[in-house]
């Protein structure tokens, strides 16, 4: 029976993993190895500024003994969605670890990466061809967003590791990549169901997170095989649950069951999950549905301006009680004396809504103080920073109704109290665009690395 | 009578369920699992009729045309609800970036007594 074992060792890299669980799973001789290494959910200033989520030092503690491992086994290891926003640099920031632990090591290492950086003219041009359409609910695509956008990427699908596995690479290195592909190429390539090899990958990418107790800090190991799947955690101390791994199935998706990704979708509303042994679940029924055009998502990120940012505490009852008729004076205060209104300014009441604004339900249950945090976000750092100071001056002097206390209102943790926070982004882009050819986008390069 | 013994069964969706978790799906949207490890009290909470979209409006004050998915998974004793946010993850206004404390109001949502009332022949409720 054809069967391929993939070894995921954590949920993203740079997070960490207990080297008896890797351990565990290289003694289950994996076909492969598959890590995660980026994601939007941290927003989109790491597509903004070029930065990770994960430190140099944690993702290189973490990598090597990744490519000591394949390498000894001759094995692939594939990252995907390198450096956290998957963008070219990001790429290359990668890369040079490798040379580094190579270098180290004295490795012979042929690498192959993928870039996914997309140009404005080509995403300019697809959407007056009427080829780019919102996921999610991300708003209509317009000229000016896609003017001021300032980085651009495109989530890559299975195709471009398929091409890049044909040259039996060392290690594949991807831009930004629909996350189950890392898993999910290396079966394909071997004419696997894409449907059961997608829902996989879909599993593995988070690690031991469809485990239970779940951690994205430990891994897990997958074993597809004809009809079917199995996973089970590397870890001795958890358990793949049928119920565990059904509910990841749904884990950070908009939908339970169906899926979409690069190329098509995933239909997961026929699948089963079964309790093989204690710790081991099978899942079978899933199915992939190719569309009948190719689309990739793009994700593009601009600048809003820069931030700055005042923490302070309030504790007197008084001006609690009037707390919303307070900051919208002071608002009007600031706006006033700052003669425009091309600035944004939001408070957070940590205490009453500050973790759910609008959609808090118990706003009226006031406690005895409050964490306030005052936003500002202006056209240039120094504006923010001037008009954040500007409105912790006045609410710390506001003479509210009924004040009793006139030497200031804020207890003020930090001095200086406001923080300079630098660039704010988002997402500008968020939309799926038809294609041609799903590799077109996406180079593959080569790299051999001599180790010396 | 009935209504008693029913009013002391009603339990909250946090006592029903193993997982209440909320999480952003894409940067523009946030969603619900409500996940059980118990079919009996999965069936439960999906037949009470409790869970709906106005319900969901009503919790978060939001829109109708927010509530973007609710769909129950029965294989995997979950259900899902999704909400566009109100911020785009990351921007200015954020609150949550990763969206993982919205999950609050549904904990307490009171569902009530599944099994039949004691005037249905056969039935006990003990």
């Amino acid at each position: 029976m054809k069967e391929i074992r993939i070894l995921s060792p954590q949920g993203m890299l740079g997070y960490g993993y207990p080297s008896s669980s890797f351990e565990e799973g290289l003694q289950a001789s994996p076909d492969m190895i598959a890590v995660d290494a980026g994601s939007t959910d941290g927003g989109p200033h790491r597509l903004g500024l070029g930065m990770g989520g994960v430190s140099r030092y944690a993702t290189k503690k973490d990598l090597q003994p990744l490519i000591l491992a394949a390498k000894e086994r001759h094995i692939p290891l594939i990252i995907g969605s390198a450096g956290g926003s998957g963008a070219g640099k990001r790429v290359d920031w990668l890369l040079d670890i490798v040379k580094e632990i190579a270098k180290e090591q004295g490795l012979r290492l042929k690498v192959a990466t993928i870039y996914a950086d997309i140009n404005k003219q080509w995403l300019y041009q697809r959407w007056q061809e009427g080829k780019v359409d919102p996921v999610d609910s991300a708003p209509p695509l317009s000229a000016e967003s896609i003017k001021e956008t300032t980085a651009l990427v495109a989530q890559m699908g299975v195709e471009p590791y398929l091409e890049a596995l044909k040259e039996k690479p060392d290690i594949i290195i991807g831009g930004r990549t629909y996350d189950p592909v890392m898993s999910a190429a290396l079966p394909i390539l071997n004419g696997m169901d894409p449907g059961l090899a997608f829902h996989l990958g879909k599993i593995l990418e988070c690690g031991a997170l469809a485990a239970t107790p779940g951690t994205a800090k430990d891994g897990m190991l997958g074993i597809l095989r004809d009809g079917h799947f199995l996973v089970q955690p590397l870890n001795p101390e958890r358990k793949c649950t049928a119920q565990s791994v059904a509910a990841h199935t749904m884990y950070e998706k908009s939908h339970p069951y169906y899926l979409h990704g690069p190329g098509g979708m995933l239909d997961l509303s026929e699948c089963r999950f079964e309790q093989v042994d204690e710790r081991t679940v099978k899942v079978s029924g899933s199915r992939f549905i190719p569309s009948e055009s190719y689309t990739v998502k793009v994700e593009g990120v601009r600048q809003d301006g820069f931030r700055t940012v005042l923490i302070c505490g309030i504790r007197d009852p008084y001006l609690l009680q009037q707390l919303d008729e307070v900051l919208a004076q002071v608002q009007d205060e600031v706006r006033s004396y700052f003669d425009q209104t091309s600035f944004q300014m939001f408070f957070k009441v940590y205490g009453r809504d500050g973790v759910m604004g609008a959609w808090e339900p118990e706003r009226e249950a006031l406690g005895h103080e409050v964490g306030l945090v005052a936003e500002v976000v202006a056209g240039t750092q120094e504006m923010a920073d001037s008009i954040c100071a500007y409105t912790r001056s006045l609410l710390m002097h506001f003479d509210y109704k009924g004040r009793v206390s006139t030497a200031g209102n804020l207890a003020l943790p930090f001095a200086p109290p406001e923080f300079s926070a630098g660039p704010v982004f988002s997402f500008s882009v968020y939309h799926a665009v038809t294609i041609d050819d799903p590799l077109s986008l996406f180079p593959v390069k080569y790299v051999e690395l001599r180790g010396e | 009578m009935g209504q008693e013994i029913r009013q002391k069964e009603k339990k909250t969706l946090a006592e029903l369920a193993a997982v209440i978790r909320s999480k952003n799906a894409g940067p523009f949207e946030i969603t619900f699992d409500i996940l059980f490890d118990n079919a009996c009290y999965y069936r439960r909470v999906k037949e009470s009729g409790v869970l709906t979209r106005s319900s969901i409006c009503q919790l978060y004050s939001a829109r109708a045309e927010d509530v973007v998915c609710l769909e129950y998974f029965d294989q995997a004793l979950g259900i899902k609800v999704t909400l566009r946010r109100h911020h785009p993850s990351g921007s200015a206004g954020e609150r949550d970036t990763y969206g993982a404390q919205q999950h609050v109001p549904l904990l307490t949502i009171e569902i009530p007594d599944f099994f039949a009332p004691p005037s249905w022949p056969g039935v006990t409720v003990t």
